[in-house]
């Protein structure tokens, strides 16, 4: 009796909470729609998440992209580009560290509400991002992502797409590496290159597809050489190369090494260029090296941003916006791969009324099939994911700051 | 042979800034028995406060004089990581003293990434690389095909006045005599009258100072600094205390050198050097401890040399 009653007494305890957790969620959604129609006057809320390294010594690369992003979503708010729906941008920090990449997938795959992903910078961390988002069926746009397996698998001779949900807007090291290789043996005539890279997947990827067309072209590549990326002292590898006199240095890797590189390289009398891939197309490698960066030369994918006639929007809406910092050298790339997303957005979410499993597939396809004319230029992909754009621009440090050379399209 | 000297010269000069971090893990693990993982973010402080004294507080004017400027910055630096040091040695360790020597290593991990998150959020544009002042001019002169920075010079020159300065103190002053017995025996130094507390202060703010110079050092020969270079500094400067002989003052210098010579000769001279020069750098580290387990210069317990 007395058992009974305490037990029955436990169950309407029970009850009670179970009753108080689901008004009180029923109560937050509630909030959280009308909170949405407030702010937009729509209803719906769907996410567009970014990720790309906030911190760390990318950082300057990575916060170009959030804003880029950034700058899309808010456009698409303000014009109502998607009826009765709100895009909200969801950034997550990977630090260029795949691991904590993979991380910032998982959670951004596990919110039902995303539905696409800016991003990685690093194809190193792509590598971890993309097979994580491609088993949830999010889609997944790099803005620069250039290492070409991410695309076209490990095997050159035998393309085949490893991730059916990943994209991307630059153009892969398959081509800039090559098209390197031609400006510094046909324009710089440059033969003589010694090759150095970081050992990451976008370093090395780079550093041999320069070797190989430079060595096709006619060019000595005497030696490769590999440093740490996280290493600031470079003296002994440099003291190394200097015995083969080398006429430029090709380095396949990113600005903080870079710099120190050219620096060092000034210092140990090695007073010849340093060449690198869009990874060292930044200010902060000027600011850091000085004038030992006089004379370098980069290339990056597209033309560059400030002098494309169809840029000027961009620019002008991104100073208006008043981001306290650059949109560096993939802001633009972000921005496109935004409006690619919400272009497809667009399409598929006015006959949804809700959220469902169906629906990440269906923006997959609208993305594949997708086109639109970006400030980069037109922006639609191939059957492996990759841009069908393939422009890529040579820049020269003159007088501290990035000077572009020669923009062509290359076949 | 001048390729030969040129990166003896090369491993020398990194070797020395590696030795002179190395002393701060050395001291400190041979007074308390703890391996001060926050060692190495402590010369990242360094090199930021060098920066902030030089950005924020010397006037335009003095800037470009280095007998003002150098010296400034380096006793800003020193006392800025000193004051780091001694400060997560009161808050972290102090109240761990008597707990099981796992707790305080984990709460150096813990410090370490708190200095770490510090910079990152705080320091005005500290989450991107930042560039160093050229206090010294970056230019080089050439012996014998031998080419070298007077950055190099410098480096040298201070880490090893450093280093016989600390020998000096430790071995010549009442307070070095304390330390040496307080390495000795805590328990005992302390009936003998000795304020173990305050000496244990003293070993982190010594510590902490020649971080913060080697800080200043990395800073000036780089041009370049971001939150985490300690990182890498710190497990290199790590390594070396335990190669030398952790616990013991010259040993932890010598271990600096060794390391800083692995890496310059095995670029050169082996294949794929530039690649495996960590690698090679452990292997030797592995070597040693199978071979001297107690490491180069013995574990004789700090400073009693």
């Amino acid at each position: 009796m007395f058992r009974g009653r305490r037990s029955s007494g436990r169950r309407l305890g029970i009850a009670i909470v179970v009753a108080a957790v689901v008004l009180s969620a029923c109560g937050s959604n509630k909030n959280e729609t009308q909170k949405g129609a407030d702010g937009s006057g729509s209803g719906k809320v769907v996410k567009i998440g970014v990720i790309a390294p906030l911190s760390g010594a990318l950082t300057a690369l990575g916060v170009g992209i959030r804003n880029g992003a950034d700058l899309a979503v808010r456009q698409a708010n303000e014009a109502q580009k998607i009826k009765g729906w709100k895009i909200v941008l969801a950034p997550e920090d990977d630090t260029a560290t795949p691991d904590v990449g993979a991380n910032a997938a998982t959670k951004l795959s596990d919110d039902k509400s995303v539905v696409a992903v800016v991003g990685t910078l690093n194809s190193s961390v792509a590598e971890k991002v993309a097979p994580i988002l491609n088993n949830q069926h999010v889609v997944m746009i790099s803005p620069s992502n250039t290492n070409p397996s991410l695309t076209q698998g490990t095997d050159p001779n035998k393309k085949a797409r490893p991730f059916d949900y990943y994209f991307r807007v630059a153009t892969t090291d398959a081509i800039q590496g090559p098209f390197a290789a031609n400006f510094a043996y046909n324009d710089a005539k440059k033969r003589n290159v010694v090759v150095i890279h970081d050992k990451k997947t976008y370093g090395q990827g780079l550093a041999l597809q320069f070797k190989a067309q430079f060595e096709k072209d006619g060019g000595k590549v005497p030696t490769v050489e590999t440093v740490e990326p996280d290493d600031k002292d470079f003296s002994a590898v440099l003291s190394r190369v200097k015995r083969f006199n080398p006429d430029m240095i090709y380095f396949g890797g990113e600005y903080p090494a870079a710099s120190l590189l050219t620096s060092q390289a000034d210092q140990q009398g090695l007073k010849v260029p340093l060449m690198g891939g869009d990874g060292i197309y930044d200010p902060t490698y000027i600011s850091v090296a000085k004038q030992a960066a006089e004379g370098d030369y980069a290339t990056s994918v597209g033309a560059p941003t400030d002098q494309l006639p169809t840029a000027k929007a961009f620019v002008d809406a991104y100073n208006a916006a008043k981001y306290p910092d650059p949109y560096s050298a993939y802001g633009a790339y972000a921005y496109d791969a935004a409006n690619v997303i919400i272009n497809a957005l667009a399409q598929v979410l006015p006959d949804q009324k809700k959220i469902d499993d169906a629906l990440r597939p269906k923006i997959r396809q609208a993305v594949q099939d997708g086109s639109i004319d970006g400030v980069t230029g037109k922006v639609s992909f191939d059957q492996f994911g990759d841009t069908t754009t393939r422009i890529l621009t040579v820049y020269q440090v003159q007088s501290g700051a990035w000077k572009p050379l020669k923009t062509e399209e290359f076949k | 042979m001048s390729r030969l000297v040129q990166q003896l010269v090369n491993g020398t000069v990194l070797g020395a800034t590696i030795g002179l971090i190395a002393l701060g893990y050395t001291m400190v693990y041979g007074i308390i028995q703890l391996i001060n993982f926050a060692h190495g973010e402590i010369f990242m402080i360094g090199s930021y406060a060098g920066l902030a004294v030089y950005t924020y507080v010397l006037p335009d004017s003095l800037t470009r004089n280095p007998w003002v400027t150098l010296p400034v910055v380096l006793l800003a630096a020193a006392a800025a990581s000193a004051a780091v040091a001694v400060l997560a040695e009161r808050l972290a360790y102090r109240p761990l003293r008597n707990a099981p020597r796992l707790a305080p290593l984990i709460t150096a991990i813990g410090v370490s990434i708190a200095l770490q998150e510090i910079i990152r959020l705080f320091y005005p544009g500290g989450k991107n690389v930042l560039s160093f002042p050229r206090i010294i001019s970056d230019r080089t002169f050439s012996v014998g095909g031998v080419t070298i920075a007077w950055t190099s010079v410098f480096a040298v020159t201070a880490a090893v006045a450093l280093m016989v300065a600390l020998e000096t103190f430790v071995n010549g002053t009442r307070l070095g005599k304390a330390m040496r017995a307080t390495s000795q025996d805590r328990e005992i130094a302390k009936l003998m009258g000795i304020d173990t507390d305050k000496v244990i202060v003293v070993a982190f703010a010594l510590g902490g100072a020649l971080a913060g110079v080697a800080g200043v050092i990395q800073g000036i020969r780089f041009v370049s600094l971001d939150f985490h270079i300690g990182f890498i500094a710190g497990i290199k400067a790590f390594t070396a205390a335990v190669l030398g002989g952790i616990g013991n003052i010259r040993g932890a210098f010598l271990g600096g050198l060794v390391i800083g010579l692995v890496e310059a000769l095995a670029t050169e001279y082996l294949p794929q050097g530039a690649a495996w020069k960590d690698v090679w750098a452990f292997v030797v580290l592995i070597l040693v401890l199978t071979l001297r387990p107690q490491g180069l210069l013995g574990e004789q317990v700090a400073v009693r040399t």
